[in-house]
């Protein structure tokens, strides 16, 4: 347990040290957000009725631009191989990198968008479900984006390969995530509750399983 | 040393790149014994290191390192004891630009320190020791990120002392350290075999260290030419 959290700990202080990660993601979170009411127009009932959505795929792809790095570095300069000495499995060093992500990513990410969703002129009852779903449905982006990353190591161009392996996978918190801010916006005839506690299952399945898809991936790119 | 242990390595075949490169090593290593791994470029010796270590799942064969101090306990799996047991300075350092000299020891003399070891102040005086012994003193708080190559590769050897392990994995160790490096890593070495660890090496350049034997490693598909330096030790394997 020492260990798991002394990798988190000092992925943190990594993040914090060399910055660039969440600066790049925040700032393309933005800029993607920003541009968006420029190529639609000014229809500010189409923009609130779409905002939920496209702060959601925005947010998508903003965290995966940092995620193929989550072994990257680690990997190129061999502190990989000396992790995967520690008396802690790699199922484990994949969840404690996983988890740095979300922290380092997913949180900031997801803090922000209520910021963003003014300028898509979002509705007031959204923006706390929206955070909500968003706090909740990071920890699957992170947890099987680190499987895609741990695949693609070694690889040149990893990062488009990671987004056309792990985008489809993020697919079912997309649709559980609007549909848990939709239904807390429309009236109609779903509860708020039910997605919301189908997206906090898939996030939990991703930190259980994912780790291990990832640990494996792992062991193949160390021989 | 609390435990000592005896490295055992039984009929080892390992591939690369579905190319067969070790084919039956085999060779015994009692506590406080040193192995000098020699032989041409290409002939295995970082595939057998790394082997042993647990990156390289074996084609065949066992590694087993057995607790001497009781014969009759139950020898380890084949699999991931050995890799917590094992020290491995491979060609890669694993140090990270932005942390100190002293925050990167620091981080591994923990994840690296056999459980149990959780005493902070003992810690932290192994890694001023450590740290002392490889002349980082003076270099303690200066990111790693601004070391040469020498003081870099002096930091990845640090972590041998800053955690207690049996077994010493060393693939070309010397790379780029002067030759008073040099002493302080034979130092490192003659100490862990008087205290009856095992290190197995792999070198080009002579190192003085306290290792006795020697496995020659010849190219794949070369006649044996695998033989004990002296000849009171088993017959290691030799790649054929």
């Amino acid at each position: 347990m020492s260990s798991f959290l002394s990798l988190v700990a000092r992925d943190l202080k990594l993040a914090l040290r060399e910055g660039g990660a969440i600066g790049t993601a925040l700032g393309f979170y933005l800029v993607v957000v920003a541009m968006l009411p420029l190529g639609l127009g000014p229809d500010l009932n189409l923009l609130s009725r779409i905002a939920p959505g496209v702060l959601w795929v925005a947010m998508l792809l903003s965290a995966l631009l940092s995620v193929d790095r989550i072994f990257h570095n680690d990997h190129e300069d061999g502190t990989l191989e000396q992790l995967a000495l520690g008396e802690m499995p790699l199922e484990l060093v994949a969840a404690a990198k996983s988890l740095a992500h979300w922290i380092t990513t997913g949180i900031p990410l997801a803090l922000v968008a209520p910021l963003l969703g003014l300028m898509l002129n979002m509705e007031a009852s959204a923006y706390l479900p929206l955070v909500l779903t968003m706090l909740i449905g990071t920890p699957a982006v992170s947890f099987v984006g680190a499987i895609g990353a741990a695949l693609t190591l070694g690889l040149r161009r990893g990062g488009l390969l990671v987004s056309l392996l792990v985008l489809p996978l993020y697919v079912p918190a997309l649709i559980f995530g609007i549909s848990a801010v939709s239904a807390a916006t429309v009236a109609g005839p779903m509860s708020f509750r039910t997605p919301l506690l189908i997206l906090a299952a898939i996030s939990i399945v991703s930190v259980v399983l994912a780790p291990l898809a990832a640990a494996a991936a792992l062991r193949n790119q160390l021989e | 040393m609390s435990t000592t242990f005896r490295l055992l390595v039984e009929g080892l075949d390992a591939e690369r790149g579905g190319r067969r490169v070790l084919a039956g090593i085999g060779f015994r290593l009692e506590p406080g014994e040193g192995l000098l791994l020699t032989g041409p470029n290409g002939a295995g010796k970082t595939t057998l290191l790394r082997t042993l270590a647990g990156l390289i799942r074996p084609a065949s064969g066992r590694i087993l390192l057995q607790p001497v101090s009781s014969p009759g306990g139950a020898p380890t799996d084949d699999d991931a004891p050995v890799a917590t047991l094992t020290h491995f300075i491979g060609h890669l350092n694993g140090l990270k630009a932005s942390f100190t000299v002293r925050e990167n020891l620091a981080f591994f003399a923990g994840y690296l320190a056999p459980a149990g070891d959780g005493d902070r102040a003992r810690r932290a005086a192994r890694i001023d020791a450590a740290l002392e012994r490889l002349n980082l003193s003076s270099l303690a708080e200066i990111p790693a990120g601004y070391l040469s190559a020498g003081q870099k590769r002096r930091l990845a050897i640090a972590r041998l002392a800053a955690a207690a392990r049996p077994l010493w994995l060393l693939d070309e160790p010397s790379v780029s350290l002067d030759e008073a490096s040099r002493n302080i890593l034979a130092g490192l070495v003659d100490q862990h075999l008087a205290d009856g660890g095992i290190a197995i090496a792999a070198t080009h350049l002579p190192l003085g260290m306290a290792i006795t034997r020697e496995l020659r490693l010849a190219r794949p598909g070369q006649a044996v030419v695998g033989a004990a330096r002296d000849a009171s030790g088993d017959a290691p394997g030799g790649a054929s």
